[in-house]
Parts: structure tokens; sequence; C-alpha cells
């Protein structure tokens, strides 16, 4: 903290505590402490810390990134519904089986902002982050910051498996793009997540049920399950409403194409007021009239265990689902994944076409200790092996192609692989708002539980919606992202 | 005085009040000058902004939400809790009437007076889970299940809009009057014996004991409870993160200022704002501990 007085943050604070007489209070033991305070001194000591021990490795074919054999590696994952034992058990002893000097340091969290936050205003991070969950931190905040490392570097590094092969040739298409913030990407999104409708494939051959294609079948459908006691659809108010705003959105993507998710992440003027966007919006705004209002006061867990009791016919999730369930699934209840039903007769995407998408960011923070340990640790994680072993911990698939051949596929993978065939080419893509601009997102979730129970019209949600897109855009303080693919 | 007694009263309070400046006063300070800045919480370069981000609290629909959530806490919350609590304490202490020249409360008040206090030594996540259960939406709730047995539809506690504030004060009023109980049993022994006597000997009924006797010889004791009652209104942030609908909701509807400085500052990185708006609070809770001292002053009856 001894170049703190050279911030000009610290000299106003001084002389502000001087002008009201209290120099003479915190002149002693005080005045170190002051300085301590939380916007100042946050640069010193990591600058320091990051020289040392990185400079050490040679570059080499095996070591492309140059990483200190002995340098320590601080890795903090996400222990949600993937566990961090794919971290613990796979990739942390592969990094040590190729370094075997440097010792790791694990944190599993499921509270990544109040775990890192103060640790990156006071300028020690550690090597690499799983930044997920519902309490991750802002990306982009991030990154306008200096505080992410580009991982061009990364994806243009020879791969593990094939050293004739760039790591960015190893993973699916559409990987790297998902990862860009302001054009460079800073993301490793690492999971291919496929994201609809699941249901329980045994409990609706029992009941001579078809997943509905068409939203006239949903409705005729709705009506069905209602009749034998089982509400049709549901999602969880309480904390996942984002889970109803993918449905919204992926409807909309599937009625106009996939230029709709980027006009709405490049906050186009007029977007939510499309006629796609409100043919969605009042579609599943008729599902919502199905839904129980109690389940606006659920949590996803609960939810998902009336699902798993056979409470609840269809559930709007990502491929995480079943792995997350896998304690609470009754052996006869068997994952199924089912593409959300064609709004339209003329939608340009067919009733097939899914969304999926790599997701699960990992980062490299650019001022942590041993920035080129964590982008090797990336390395590690995106060769084969890694990615195989990240599959059996975990129950997901990677983005790595082919890493999950010869592995046994549980009844959802095995269906997600299965709609991932019959969709082809016709793949709904991802949104990045979620990341860039956090308190829009916070209003979509608010207004769509206001439209999904009821208490406002489609046009009204769709009315709010370009406001608060509106405001976004005006709001100077929120730096504006761009995307093209 | 004898010399010597400053020296000796400056080495007592310094430790004290360093820690308070180091902890309380400088913390605000701070705060006070991330209002003035763009600081995004991330890295040590906030730039200066000046009043940008008070003037936006102006059009912050949001903001304003919450400022009115806390105008109906502090009506009702205080108000509430302190009439239930006087009645318990008074019932506790000196509803049994007259027993051996001794004012005794209601048979069994030594049982009463710990389920009284049980809930405040519940932490306040315990309680937001338990309330969980007992808002419960659907029949498997606490409440809408006795509800459910005299034929009564679900009431949705937590997920109507023009209840949720009110079932979360609900709480908020539970969780208090134990500890206000205890607070007024205490001012209500240091009361002298010889006045109830005297007014019982002169024919005084329970009901003018209380209006008459104990109420104005409380009025201390009633107002440092008011100012308590009154910051806890201005807190409310934990059982609304807990129990509401996507913290805050349904609709904004329970929102609270503490809950909006919290996701400004954690969530939307806007650290600056926040820090806003945490002036705005610190200025309503000094604001209301003022008047409220000052309106309810009166003069002090020495026993």
């Amino acid at each position: 903290m001894s170049n703190s007085a050279g911030t000009p943050g610290a000299i106003t604070r001084r002389q502000m505590i001087r002008r009201i007489g209290l120099t003479a209070l915190i002149a002693g033991p005080g005045a170190g402490l002051l300085s301590a305070c939380a916007t100042s001194g946050g640069e010193a000591p990591a600058a320091t810390a990051s020289a040392a021990p990185s400079s050490g490795g040679a570059v080499s074919a095996a070591n492309p990134f140059g990483v200190a054999a002995n340098a320590p590696l601080e890795v903090v994952i996400f222990k949600g519904g993937l566990g961090d034992s794919y971290a613990t058990d796979v990739h942390e002893p592969l990094y040590k089986k190729a370094f075997p000097q440097a010792t790791i340091k694990h944190v599993g969290t499921q509270q990544i902002a109040q775990t890192l936050q103060p640790r990156f205003a006071g300028g020690d991070v550690p090597d690499m982050i799983a930044n997920s969950g519902t309490d991750l931190m802002d990306n982009a905040a991030l990154q306008q910051e200096g505080q992410l490392l580009e991982l061009t570097e990364l994806w243009d590094a020879p791969s593990i498996d094939d050293p004739s092969k760039k790591v960015r040739d190893t993973v699916a298409p559409g990987t790297v793009e998902s990862g860009l913030i302001d054009g460079k990407p800073y993301l490793m999104n690492y999971v291919f997540s496929a994201y609809g409708l699941w249901y329980d494939s045994a409990l609706f051959e029992k009941n001579g049920w078809t997943p509905p294609k068409t939203f006239d079948e949903f409705k005729a459908f709705c009506e069905k399950a209602k009749a034998a006691g089982v509400v049709p659809f549901a999602y969880a108010g309480k904390n996942a409403s984002y889970y109803a705003y993918w449905m919204i959105l992926i409807s909309a993507a599937k009625i106009e194409g996939n230029q709709f998710l980027l006009d709405v992440d490049n906050l186009v003027d007029g977007v939510w007021k499309r006629d796609s966007m409100k043919q969605s919006a009042a579609a599943w705004a008729e599902i919502g009239k199905f839904m129980d209002k109690s389940f606006e006061g659920e949590i996803h867990t609960g939810v998902q265990l009336k699902q798993n009791q056979g409470k609840v016919a269809l559930y709007p999730s990502g491929s995480w689902l079943e792995n997350e369930q896998k304690s609470q699934t009754p052996d006869t209840f068997k994952y199924a994944l089912t593409p959300t039903p064609s709004v339209t007769a003329a939608d340009k995407m067919p009733f097939e076409a899914i969304r999926a998408a790599a997701g699960e960011a990992y980062i490299v923070p650019a001022k942590g200790k041993n920035p080129k340990g964590g982008l090797e640790y990336l390395r590690i994680m995106l060769s084969k092996e890694g990615a195989k072993g990240f599959t059996e911990k975990s129950g997901n698939i990677t983005v790595v192609t082919g890493a999950a051949e010869g592995l046994e596929l549980s009844p959802g993978n095995a269906s997600l692989s299965a709609a991932q065939t019959a969709a082809g080419q016709n793949i709904v893509t991802y949104s990045s708002f979620e990341n860039w601009y956090k308190e829009f997102e916070t209003e979509l979730r608010k207004q769509t539980n206001a439209l999904m129970f009821g208490r406002i019209s489609a046009d009204e949600f769709c009315d709010k919606m370009q406001k608060a897109a509106d405001k976004t855009k005006a709001d100077s303080s929120i730096t504006k992202q761009n995307r093209t693919v | 005085m004898r010399h010597g007694k400053y020296p000796f009263i400056v080495g007592f309070l310094a430790a004290p009040v360093l820690l308070y400046v180091v902890f309380v006063v400088s913390p605000y300070i701070q705060a006070f000058y991330i209002s003035l800045t763009d600081w995004k919480g991330i890295s040590a370069n906030p730039q200066f902004v000046g009043l940008e981000n008070y003037s936006r609290l102006w059009d912050d629909e949001v903001f304003w939400a919450a400022v009115r959530h806390h105008g109906v806490l502090l009506l009702v919350m205080p108000l509430v809790t302190i009439v239930i609590a006087l009645f318990f304490s008074f019932l506790l202490n000196l509803g049994g009437g007259q027993k051996g020249g001794q004012m005794t409360g209601v048979w069994g008040s030594k049982v009463y007076r710990v389920i009284f206090f049980l809930p405040q030594v519940l932490a306040v996540a315990i309680v937001g889970l338990l309330f969980q259960t007992i808002y419960r939406a659907d029949d498997t709730g606490v409440i809408n299940g006795l509800l459910g047995k005299i034929g009564i539809d679900p009431v949705g506690w937590l997920i109507d809009p023009d209840i949720a504030l009110l079932s979360i004060i609900g709480v908020m009023v539970w969780q208090a009057v134990g500890f206000y109980v205890v607070l007024f049993s205490a001012g209500m022994s240091t009361i002298p014996k010889d006045v109830f006597e005297a007014a019982a000997l002169d024919g005084a009924g329970r009901f003018t004991l209380f209006f008459r006797i104990t109420l104005p010889l409380l009025w201390d004791t009633m107002q440092v409870a008011w100012v308590y009652l009154g910051i806890a209104a201005f807190d409310a942030f934990a059982l609304v993160q807990v129990l509401s609908v996507d913290r805050g909701g349904p609709d904004n509807s329970t929102t609270v200022l503490p809950l909006e400085i919290w996701r400004t500052a954690f969530s939307f990185s806007k650290f600056g704002y926040a820090s806003a708006m945490g002036v705005a609070l610190f200025f309503m809770t000094i604001t209301f501990a003022a008047l409220t001292l000052r309106v309810t002053r009166r003069e002090r009856i020495e026993f």
C-alpha cells in the first residue's frame, strides 16, 4: 500500500478528512488503515507479485505459454450443478502431471462474486475462475477494467492431442465467438448445452402423450395433462424466471431467425416490439395460464423435484438438468428433451431447431500471479482427456469435439444427442445480453414473471422491455457491446 | 477537580473512538466520495462524475418504489410491534392484578416470556426459511393448509403484489415483538409499586391502570423502541432477500433500499450509483431519528 498516496482518490480523501479536523486522530495507525480502504491501493501488490514467478518458464512445444514450472496456481470453481470434482479429480491432477513442482490451491464456492469481488478490488486474484451461478461476476465490467486476459493466445496454441492443430479447431463451431467481449475472446465457454423443454419419457409413454410440435398442440396437451392432474408446464418464478425468458427468446428466434437474437444483444431500436417477439410472448403467456400461480413462489429445485415426482410435465431448462437432479430422480424417470413448439406455420426455423450453445464461462484474470498457468490450465481442460473426464464427473458434454466418444450416455444425454442430430444446421444461437447488460437482464426476469403469471399482456411486456432496452442504450455509464456473429 | 482527570478519560476513550473512526466514520466518508464517482468496484480508477448519480435517482422508479416501501414499513411495523408488545408486557407484568400487595402477571407468564422472546434468538436466515414454508402459496403451506381445511382457497402471501409487503412486515413484527416485550417489562418494573397500589385503592381497573399509569410512565422506553424499530424499518434486507420472489418482487412490490444498493453494487457493478443510494438512505435514517426524538420529547418524570 506504499504508493496509495499517489492515487488521486487517496489525496482527495485525505484532504477531506483534514478539512473536518480528523487528521490528529488518524495520524498514527489510522493512516495506514485508511489507505487500505476500498478504492485505493489495489494495483501495487498485484503488480509486484505477478512479475516474479511467471517470468520463469521457457516456451517449448509442450509448454507454448512458457509457464514457470514451480509457480503456484489458484483455481476457483463454481460449485453448482456441475459440482467441482471435475477440477479436483481431473484437471488439477493433469496440471500437476505437467508441472509436478507446482502447488495448486483449489477453491470451490457457490458465491463467486461475494468471494472474488473484494479480491479483485484488493488486487489479490486467483489464476483461473469458473465464473458461473446466480452470483457470477459481471464479465463485461471485468473486461472494461482490464482484469481479463485475452484468450487469443489460447485459441491459437497447439492442441495437446494433436500439436498440428490449433486449439480453436478442436472445439465446436461458435465456441470462440460465444466468448467475445468487445470483439476479442475473453471467455472460454466450455460446456455444450442444449435448451428446450425437458420431460419424463416414461411418464409420457404411460399416459400416451407426445410432446407438442406447435402451440396449438401445446394448448391441447395442456388440457390433457391438466385433466390427468399433472401441471402441464411450470418454471420457478422465485429465482429462475430466466429459464422462461430463454423459451420466449427461442420461440421469437425460430419465427424470425437468429438475426433476432443478434438484434436483441445489439439493442437495435424497436426489436422488442417486432411481430416475432409479440407472437412469441403472446403464445407463451397462453401457456402460462395453465401454470398454478403458486409456482411464482417456488425455487428451481422445488419445481424440478415436483417434475421428478410426476407432478409437472414439461420444464424449461438446459442439458445440465439431468445431472443436477441425479440424486432426486427415481429410477423409472427418464429425462428427454423436446424442442420448443413452432408458433406459426411460417416460422423461419423448423420445429426440430434447438438452442445449443457453448456456456459456462471460464476466465483467466489478467492481474493474477500466474496467468500463464491459468492459460495452460484451460488448454488442459480443452484436451480430449480433460474433456472426457469432465463429462464423466459432471455428466455434461463439452465443446471439445469427439471427446465424449465411447462414453455410455445417460437417457437425457442420449435424447440430447438425438435432438442435435434432428436439428442439424437449425441451431438457435445464444444471447450475450445476459453477460453484457445485467441491469437489463434483471428487468427481463421481472417482466417475464409478470407476463407468465398473467399480470401484464404480451403487448405490455413488449412495451416495458423496449423501454428497458432504450434506457440501457441511453445510459452513458454502461459500456455498449456489439456482436455480428 | 483533580489534576489528571482528562488524560485518564482520554486514555479510556482513545481506543474505541479510533476503532469507531476507522470502521464506521471512514467508510461513511468513503461512501460519500464514491457516490460522486462512476466506480465499478473492480479496480482502483474511479472517475469523478459530480452529482450525476444523484440526478439519476430522480427518475429511477425502482428507487422510489423502495422509498415508498420504507414509508409503509415505517408507518405499520413500529406501530403494530409496539401495540402488541405493550399489550403482552402489560399482561405479563401487571395483568394478573394484585396479589399480596404485589402486581403480578397473568397465570404462566414466566413461560410466555420465554416463548415471546424465542423468535429473537433465531437467525434471520432461519426465520426466512421457516416463513417460506409457512407462507408457501399452494396448499402445502402452513397457513394455506389450515385455510384449506375451512374451505378457503390458497392465498399467495408472497406472490400477490398487493399483500407481499404486508406478509414480510408480518414476519418482522413476529420477530421483533419478543424483544420489546422484554424492554417494556424492564420499563414497567421501574415504575414504583406504590403508584399502582394507590391507584388500585382508588378503584382503578386494569384498563385505567394501563392507560393512566403505565403508558405515561413508560414514555421514555417507548420513544427508544420507536427509534429502534424505525431504523429496523430502513433495513429489512435479509428477510426480503430470502422471502420475496425474484429478490424484491413480484413487480418490485417488496423491494427495499438496502436490497437495491446490494444489487446495484454487486450485480450491476455500479458501486458509485449504489453509494449514492446509500447516502440517500443515510440521510433518511438520520432525519427519521432526529425527528422522532424531537417530536416525542416530553418532560421526564422523576420518581
